[in-house]
């Protein structure tokens, strides 16, 4: 059994040395976000963390959240610990001062979102949802409703939930049909049913607030004609307290492959007359509200995949440690020693700690553009950081999720038959990564995004800046002496080229052939998280060098460096061979006539 | 009544400490520290008497170099009022400390001084009562419940047989034990308002302790490696090992 030590060397070498947590914390708003009060709340987020959240990780698998008389019960512990993890305030980090909450940059969510989700993917879930309703609200929420909810919300005291799928609207929004009838008071009656929804029910709180898509009776067809209805499961009385039960219940809780603790609830509006609701902004937008919020949740979700990363980068750490097995290869001795002796076990962990330290890079690296795009003081800089932020996002979501698959998996492979035996806890990072690649956007909905919004609609403009920013780190690399630079140099110059190769075939082919460029999204997204990660590597391993040369002793240093060194020798490798599926993959992809699946 | 809280920046419990190669200390070059458990248990047990409305002002005080702050910010988030820093690089020993200790105790004039019972670094088990002695206050060692009432302090400790029950008047000097309590989560506001309660920072000359070290440290070695133990076949093969090897019995 391992425990889960948050990363906090890293986390701390990537906020204050790579990124620069000193700069976002110069912007207006975020001045109380100082190096040291962030290292204090990081020192406290890991204590809550480790001692609190990690421990119901695997009890909540094995339990799961019970469902009775169309009300669920959450796993145990859960309850307490959330009544716990709320009345210290965190739940309120990212919030907008004016209704109780921090105010932090995203850059300090980021850090402690990790570690949320390192320690207890199905429990960090429940917050995130609920920041995800809060921004939906602060966007398009009316003040009176901003008012009645934000602060509980904010607070931690009631959830939120997301009421977007339904059986047949999965992926295609446009297909919802919930409906919402007008009452004379002004507010609607919600009929439907809605499936897939996180945390749509528990006993944690006294209230949760349902943000659910509707069409009202004159809404066009297709995705114009969606409104977004707050639909509270207890209405408030006058005094703003749960009052009356609303008809929203949950009838049922799904059987899952992983996050077995995280009720994904089916949710039945209107059985019993209606469930009341108030419409949230304008009639036919909600979609578009839905997307601010989107986004936001999305980034969130790729950190999981980095957050199970580490998980299961620790846990295979600990169990190579101790398990014993064969004399070491090459050794005159034939004492047996722990599998960590074995080369290939070697290049497992290497590889896991690799694409774990590369995606914590990156996944900082946009959130304090993020910071900049709503802080920065000059126009053209908040345009250039958000221009960057959403090409980046469908990349965090994409490529840290399917690698965090990729990770857990190897972390099964490095216990070898015990990780296929769920009592060492391998196996519950593998099951619980694999839905963070599908929900909140697919992967391949987040390619289509990135290929399609993000690139082909400007013509590439911002992947080409990215590229010629990625130029600049390669051409530093230069200044570096040593085996290591010179070759992590040469192999980041490969990935962008082929990089840079791709992205001008999909740019060029997306127009003409959209079809050719769709099948090449996938594998172009996770070749530019590959890149993107190398390039942040690379720059961490010129700082590295850097506090070398000035005498600093932390192993920390040469060890990232090393990482770095493997990364590219690894992965930066793997770059040409993606931009050659990205640019001939399309024809075999599209060969077969569909009667010959 | 003012509470003082004497705290100590330590390695990090969770961290296996190594001595250094040439054997003159313990290495803590890049190694986590944090705040002594036992004196976070005393910080907790002071703050809860401030908010029982026992104590009106919780000081925490600290001696060492500037990252010490890290660790007095630590207790101002679990909710202290103020900071006192005695800055010094060099390295202090439980006496020195303890004078330091009873000229910020002579300027604070605190009623109550809570501490650890030891430090998880050297475990001197000494500062305290050493305190104690130079201002010629009463002492409760390794309490496990602390009540004031009538301005009086009753402290139940723990020791070897079980539990002893004293009372004394105050002023006086408690040290802590691990049951005393269960120190709390610091909660995000209060570490955000942490860095903006005063802090205020001295140097030892001000207060005009003599704090040379008097003792002199001779070497460091790790423990010697634990042996393999043995099975034994029946109770009486283990009572003659013990009687004729281990000369336990």
């Amino acid at each position: 059994m391992s425990n889960y030590i948050a990363p906090l060397r890293d986390i701390r070498f990537v906020l204050n040395q790579l990124v620069g947590l000193e700069q976002v914390s110069k912007f207006p708003g975020y001045e109380d976000a100082t190096p040291e009060t962030v290292d204090a709340i990081l020192e406290e987020a890991a204590k809550f963390a480790q001692d609190k959240i990690a421990p119901l990780n695997i009890p909540g698998d094995q339990a799961g959240a019970k469902w009775a008389n169309n009300a669920v019960t959450a796993a145990p512990g859960f309850k307490e610990t959330y009544r716990e993890f709320y009345e210290n305030g965190w739940t309120a980090l990212p919030c907008k001062p004016e209704f109780g909450g921090q105010g932090l940059p995203k850059l300090v969510s980021t850090a402690v979102n990790e570690m949320w989700k390192a320690a207890n993917m199905a429990f960090a879930l429940c917050p995130m949802l609920t920041q995800g309703a809060i921004e939906s609200l602060v966007i398009a929420g009316s003040d009176k409703q901003k008012k009645a909810f934000l602060p509980k919300m904010i607070s931690g005291e009631w959830t939120g939930t997301m009421n977007l799928t339904e059986p047949s609207a999965g992926s295609d929004l446009a297909a919802v049909r919930a409906r919402a009838e007008p009452q004379p008071d002004g507010t609607f009656k919600i009929f439907g049913q809605k499936i897939f929804i996180t945390w749509g029910d528990h006993d944690m709180t006294d209230n949760i607030v349902h943000l659910v898509l509707a069409r009202t009776p004159t809404a066009p067809e297709g995705v114009k004609g969606i409104s977004l209805f707050v639909v509270p499961k207890f209405m408030l009385n006058p005094d703003g307290s749960p009052g009356k039960r609303n008809d929203a219940y949950c009838i049922k809780i799904e059987h899952k492959l992983g996050i077995h603790a995280s009720p994904t609830a089916v949710m039945s509006f209107g059985d019993n007359g209606g469930a009341i609701g108030e419409l949230v902004g304008e009639e036919n937008r909600g979609l578009e509200y839905m997307f601010v919020m989107m986004n936001a949740a999305r980034f969130a979700v790729g950190l999981e995949g980095l957050g199970i990363s580490e998980r299961a980068y620790q846990r295979a750490v600990n169990y190579a440690r101790e398990r014993i097995q064969g004399p070491e290869t090459g050794a005159k001795s034939k004492e047996k020693v722990a599998i960590i002796k074995h080369p290939d076990i070697r290049r497992m962990l290497m590889e896991m700690r690799a694409q774990t330290e590369a995606m914590r890079a990156l996944a900082a690296v946009v959130a304090a553009q993020h910071d900049a795009a709503v802080k920065h003081p000059n126009e053209e800089e908040r345009k250039r950081s958000q221009a960057f932020v959403d090409l980046m996002i469908p990349v965090v979501k994409g490529w840290c999720t399917e690698n965090g698959i990729q990770v857990a998996s190897t972390g099964i492979q490095v216990h070898g038959g015990m990780g296929f035996i769920e009592e060492t806890g391998a196996a519950q990072h593998l099951r619980d990564s694999r839905i963070a690649a599908i929900y909140e956007g697919t992967t391949g909905i987040q390619a289509n995004d990135l290929i399609g919004r993000k690139m082909a609609r400007e013509g590439g403009a911002t992947i080409k800046t990215v590229i010629a920013q990625m130029r600049q780190t390669e051409a530093e690399l230069g200044k570096f002496k040593g085996g290591d630079f010179a070759v992590i140099q040469k192999r980041l110059k490969t990935g962008i080229d082929a990089l840079s190769a791709a992205a001008d075939w999909i740019v060029a082919t997306y127009g003409p052939d959209v079809r050719s460029a769709l099948c090449g999204a996938v594998p172009f997204m996770m070749m530019l998280g590959a890149v993107a990660g190398g390039w942040q590597m690379a720059r961490s391993a010129m700082i590295a060098q850097s506090r070398i040369d000035a005498g600093d002793k932390d192993p920390f240093y040469p060890a990232k460096i090393a990482t770095t060194r493997f990364y590219a020798d690894h992965f930066l490798t793997r770059a040409p061979m993606f931009s050659e599926i990205v640019t001939a993959g399309a024809p075999g992809a599209l060969a077969l006539d569909e009667a010959a699946f | 009544m003012k509470i003082l809280v004497p705290v100590k920046r330590v390695v990090d419990y969770n961290v296996k400490v190594r001595p250094k190669a040439d054997g003159t200390g313990v290495d803590i070059a890049n190694v986590k520290m944090s705040m002594n458990p036992f004196d976070e248990i005393a910080v907790e047990e002071a703050v809860r008497m401030k908010e029982a409305g026992t104590a009106t002002e919780v000081v925490v005080v600290t001696a060492g170099p500037a990252a010490a702050q890290e660790t007095l910010r630590t207790a101002l988030a679990l909710g202290a009022d103020r900071a006192v820093h005695v800055e010094c690089d060099m390295e202090l020993q439980p006496l020195g400390v303890a004078k330091l200790l009873k000229a910020v105790a002579e300027k604070e004039a605190p009623q109550i001084i809570i501490l650890g019972k030891q430090a998880i670094d050297d475990d001197a088990n000494q500062t305290g009562q050493m305190l104690a002695a130079l201002l010629d206050w009463p002492q409760a060692t390794f309490a496990s419940k602390v009540t004031v009432a009538d301005g009086k302090l009753t402290v139940m400790r723990e020791i070897d047989g079980g539990m002893e029950t004293l009372q004394m008047s105050l002023p006086a000097v408690i040290t802590t034990d691990l049951r005393l309590n269960e120190p709390r989560y610091a909660t995000l506001p209060n570490i955000m308002k942490a860095k903006k309660k005063p802090l205020e920072s001295m140097k030892p000359e001000a207060l005009g302790a003599d704090i040379a070290p008097r003792l002199s440290f001779l070497s460091f070695a790790e423990p010697p490696k634990r042996q393999a133990g043995v099975k034994v076949a029946d109770v009486s093969e283990l009572l003659a090992k013990l009687k004729n090897e281990a000369k336990v019995l």
